[in-house]
């Protein structure tokens, strides 16, 4: 896929599917290569020296979650919140591999272990990343949620455990257990079990303490974090909706009263605003002029407010409109005029293949079709505008049509190579 | 077409009354409509009560959309001869390729005309696939580029090249005896190529289909 626009791709990690923190699989993605060779990598360099669970944690923190949830339009966004699609399902296959690989790194740590017999510092060390891990996940969680959470409103809890759930209270308990656990363990083997128990009880004072000083602040800074956002969310949402509705909507339905006596004009204005309405809501297809696909969807759009015409689009792969290819573009608009004028059917289908090489597009009518070698003189159109221009700008066009069955225009354009823009 | 001994029977699926009223009256006496439902719950229980041969099923369904109600039914084993084909009227890629690969056997918008409708319905009672050209152009996208690429995996991961003609024809508007008739072979063997292609669509579980998906978001 080229992009199309100038943006720069950034790391996220992945946390639609996390297994521990999504940063394998959106490191994987981000690099193009299989998330299995990444997890790999990090469990070796983690075998050796703990490389890779520092690398792994550092990644955690300063990666990004993916910002996957803002690419939907309104209508998909609104029927994922209704409940009216499928949630994302996940595949016991996907497991497999990463429970593999978790085997491995055990063994390793086994292995180590006995080769250098550093149980003493290492097991509290492995317990306690397994705590933070398990804790940081939990964080994923609650801000996962937070996202798809409509009403706006954040306080402590449900910023720790999200919207609870027996493996939100596991996952916290678990990780707080853990630490503690490895906390106790160490001070265990480098002391005695009352200096252990002093050392415990010390720490968790500590924490305790600093969660009474702090929490009245962090409470008051949440509230306010709260009101603020879901004032925001609610005038940005009313302020698109009105503004949407208000240019298009109520505009099509203010004109369909006052012209209801004439038929096909209320069918035209009908089918452009469904038009309109389902690439807002669904689709999320421009029609400006940057690519070929969205160039070719805004002349089908201009053609259908001419003519009457119902034109079906369909593109496959897209590209730049670069200047020689305003020629395709341009002759498929002479083509489909042509259909709209002459061949006395309302639909049209246009399709659309961007490769590498070439531009092509057809323009298939099922109207009365015509003899293409008895092309009588007014129509210039074919002739000129398209059969003409295409050659003139190195392509070809092809025009097959049988009198009763209908008419394709075939139009091919071969991409130059000027400059690549993948 | 009208050689069809029984009138295939039909379940309507879509939360919007107003539809399912509207659909009712364009398939008239073509199809014999024994129920409707409007969320996934009504649906699981309509099939499994009236075993129709055919359920127009819309994308967008309160309780987890169409593709639950597939997953529901095949799961409890309801009416298993029963098939699936989507209506929608969300041109999103997303949906339209995850209801395919829930199970069903074709997708349709909602501003299909009633005989055309009738004909998909027709066709997916036989047990072939309907593919609209917009369909046709997503599956054209998803396995585009996939002949290098692919080489180390199984055939699901690629269209043959008689697949991609067919496809390519099927976007551009051709009805499937026109393809036929373009590609010198017959309808039947147009037939066997789509069900071949959604076949692919529906197990290929892969590369191709999730680095198409991922470059789209939506994995």
């Amino acid at each position: 896929m080229s992009s199309a626009r100038g943006d720069v791709r950034r790391a996220a990690r992945d946390t639609q599917e996390p297994l521990i923190g999504g940063v394998a699989a959106g490191l994987a993605h981000h690099l193009a290569l299989p998330v299995l060779w990444v997890r790999a990598a990090f469990v070796v360099t983690a075998a050796l020296g703990g490389v890779g669970i520092a690398f792994y944690a550092g990644l955690w923190m300063v990666l990004p979650a993916d910002p996957q949830f803002d690419s939907a339009t309104p209508g998909l966004e609104s029927a994922t919140r209704g409940g009216r699609r499928p949630g994302r399902s996940r595949r016991l296959g996907d497991a497999g591999p990463a429970i593999a690989l978790a085997a491995l790194a055990f063994g390793a740590v086994l292995f180590v272990q006995a080769v250098l017999g550093r149980g003493a510092v290492f097991w509290p060390v492995v317990i306690a990343l397994v705590g933070v891990a398990l804790l940081w996940r939990q964080a994923d969680e609650a801000q996962r949620e937070r996202w798809l959470d409509t009403t706006g409103r954040i306080d402590p809890v449900r910023a720790v455990f999200g919207r609870g759930g027996w493996a939100s209270y596991a996952r916290v308990a678990a990780g707080i257990i853990l630490i503690l656990a490895a906390f106790a363990l160490f001070t265990l083997r480098s002391g005695s079990l009352s200096m252990a128990r002093d050392a415990t009880a010390a720490g968790l004072l500590t924490v305790l303490g600093f969660g009474i000083v702090v929490g009245p602040w962090v409470y008051r800074l949440a509230t306010d974090l709260t009101a603020e956002r879901a004032e925001r969310v609610r005038t940005q949402e009313r302020a698109d909706v009105a503004a949407h509705l208000h240019d298009s909507v109520l505009q099509t339905l203010a004109l369909i009263q006052k012209n209801f006596h004439d038929g096909p004009l209320v069918a035209r204005l009908a089918r452009s605003q469904e038009r309109d309405l389902r690439a807002w809501l669904y689709a999320g297809e421009s029609t400006d002029e940057r690519t070929v696909a969205s160039a070719l969807r805004l002349v089908a759009a201009e053609l259908e407010d001419a003519h009457g015409v119902s034109v079906e689009v369909v593109t496959v792969g897209d590209c730049d409109l670069v200047e020689p290819l305003r020629a395709v573009v341009a002759a498929a608009r002479e083509a489909v005029t042509n259909v709209a004028k002459h061949a006395g059917t309302g639909q049209v289908d246009v399709y659309a293949e961007v490769s590498t090489t070439a531009v092509d597009v057809f323009v298939r009518d099922r109207g009365v079709g015509f003899d293409p070698e008895a092309t009588p003189a007014d129509r210039y159109g074919i002739r000129d505008s398209i059969v003409g221009r295409m050659a003139r700008h190195g392509g070809s066009a092809e025009v097959r049509s049988t009198a009763g069955e209908g008419t394709e225009v075939r139009l091919h354009l071969p991409r130059q190579e000027d400059k690549d823009d993948g | 077409m009208a050689e069809r001994p029984a009138a295939v029977s039909v379940v309507i699926v879509d939360d919007h009354a107003l539809f399912r009223t509207g659909v009712r009256s364009e398939l008239g006496d073509a199809v014999e409509v024994r129920a409707e439902a409007a969320d996934v719950d009504e649906a699981v229980a309509a099939v499994a009560a009236h075993r129709p041969d055919v359920v127009l099923l819309d994308v967008h369904l309160p309780g987890g959309g169409g593709a639950e109600v597939m997953r529901r039914c095949h799961h409890l084993g309801h009416s298993p001869e029963t098939r699936y084909l989507a209506l929608s009227v969300s041109d999103a890629a997303e949906d339209v390729i995850g209801t395919i690969r829930g199970g069903s056997r074709g997708y349709v918008t909602k501003t299909i005309s009633g005989p055309d409708l009738v004909s998909a319905i027709r066709r997916v009672a036989d047990g072939d696939a309907v593919f609209s050209p917009r369909l046709a152009g997503f599956v054209l996208d998803a396995f585009a580029g996939s002949i290098e690429v692919a080489a180390v995996d199984e055939d699901l991961d690629r269209l043959t090249e008689r697949e991609r003609e067919v496809m390519r024809l099927i976007a551009r508007g051709y009805a499937y005896k026109e393809v036929a008739r373009e590609l010198f072979i017959s309808i039947k063997t147009v037939e066997t190529h789509m069900s071949s292609v959604l076949r692919k669509l529906q197990l290929s579980s892969r590369h191709e289909l999730t680095r198409w998906a991922s470059d789209r978001r939506l994995l």
